[in-house]
């Protein structure tokens, strides 16, 4: 993955080498830089790993699940709290996830405490199973396990490309 | 109207939303009933709130300044990495000193476990 940013670099440079002007540009590196992104997009499987911008694009995925799972859950929250009578039904459930390290891990917890209505209030010791407390267990179970759903499955799709 | 008064409008919205999110936050930590539903009020909507002012903040500024400010985005990034961690942390520490969940939860898949620990130390 780095051996084709730094490639990527390397065209842009000489380009702007080749390029000979009499001063740096920005705009001639930028453009060098596009064209390497051509090149390298038609070569990468020379290389036997994949295209290093499709990491990039799932990671910029991945920020705009977050943004919709929270103005969702946001929405949900709010009609919760705002109705005249309080009908919640709060609750702690165990979830079993599927990620690997800590990395994803952490990635994951952090995403699902931040999205309202499901906290993370504890890990077991070997890291395999969560213990959330949801708003409201009945009615936003299913919601929570499907953004949690989501939330692997683009996870994965960073780290595992 | 230009189109720099029309983003300025943008901006101006986003903020009075991002306030109406943290007013209606606050209202949800008088109401609800136990400290684990609480945190859910305090350090989420909050999250929301946060995210819309200060983007608001960011477009305005854009819009009638020409000024792009990196500081906000990252305010915006450290909310994101600290609110969670605390709100994690509080919900974690009350449950461990015992703090009781409220009468109307339905169900508490962690009492075993604390409950298991507390017996064997």
């Amino acid at each position: 993955m780095p051996a084709q940013l730094l490639i990527n670099i390397m065209i842009a440079l000489l380009w702007t080498l080749l390029m000979d002007e009499d001063a740096f540009y920005l705009s001639t590196f930028i453009g060098g830089y596009l064209i390497g992104i051509g090149i390298l997009f038609m070569m990468h499987r020379f290389f036997g790993a994949k295209f290093y911008l499709l990491r990039v694009y799932s990671t910029i995925r991945l920020l705009f699940i977050f943004i919709s799972e929270l103005a969702q859950s946001s929405l949900l929250i709010i009609k919760q709290i705002l109705s005249p009578k309080l009908n919640i039904k709060p609750g702690i459930f165990t979830y079993e996830h599927s990620m690997e390290g800590a990395y994803e891990l952490t990635t994951l917890a952090l995403l699902l405490t931040l999205t309202p209505g499901s906290v993370v209030m504890e890990v077991s010791p070997d890291g395999k199973v969560f213990y959330i407390h949801a708003m409201d267990v009945e009615e936003s179970r299913d919601t929570v396990l499907r953004s949690i759903k989501t939330f692997e499955k683009a996870i994965m799709e960073v780290t595992r490309g | 109207m230009s189109i720099r008064e029309i983003i300025e409008w943008a901006g101006v919205i986003l903020i009075l939303l991002g306030s109406i999110m943290a007013v209606i936050s606050a209202f949800g930590i008088l109401r609800l009933p136990d400290v684990y539903t609480r945190s859910h009020a305090a350090t989420k909507s909050s999250t929301l709130a946060v995210l819309l002012s200060l983007s608001g903040t960011f477009i305005y500024f854009w819009a009638t300044e020409n000024f792009i400010s990196v500081r906000l985005f990252l305010g915006i990034t450290f909310v994101f990495l600290t609110a969670p961690v605390s709100g994690h942390l509080i919900t974690r520490a009350a449950y461990r000193s015992n703090v009781k969940l409220a009468d109307i939860s339905t169900e508490d898949a962690l009492k075993d476990v604390i409950h298991k620990k507390d017996t064997e130390e």
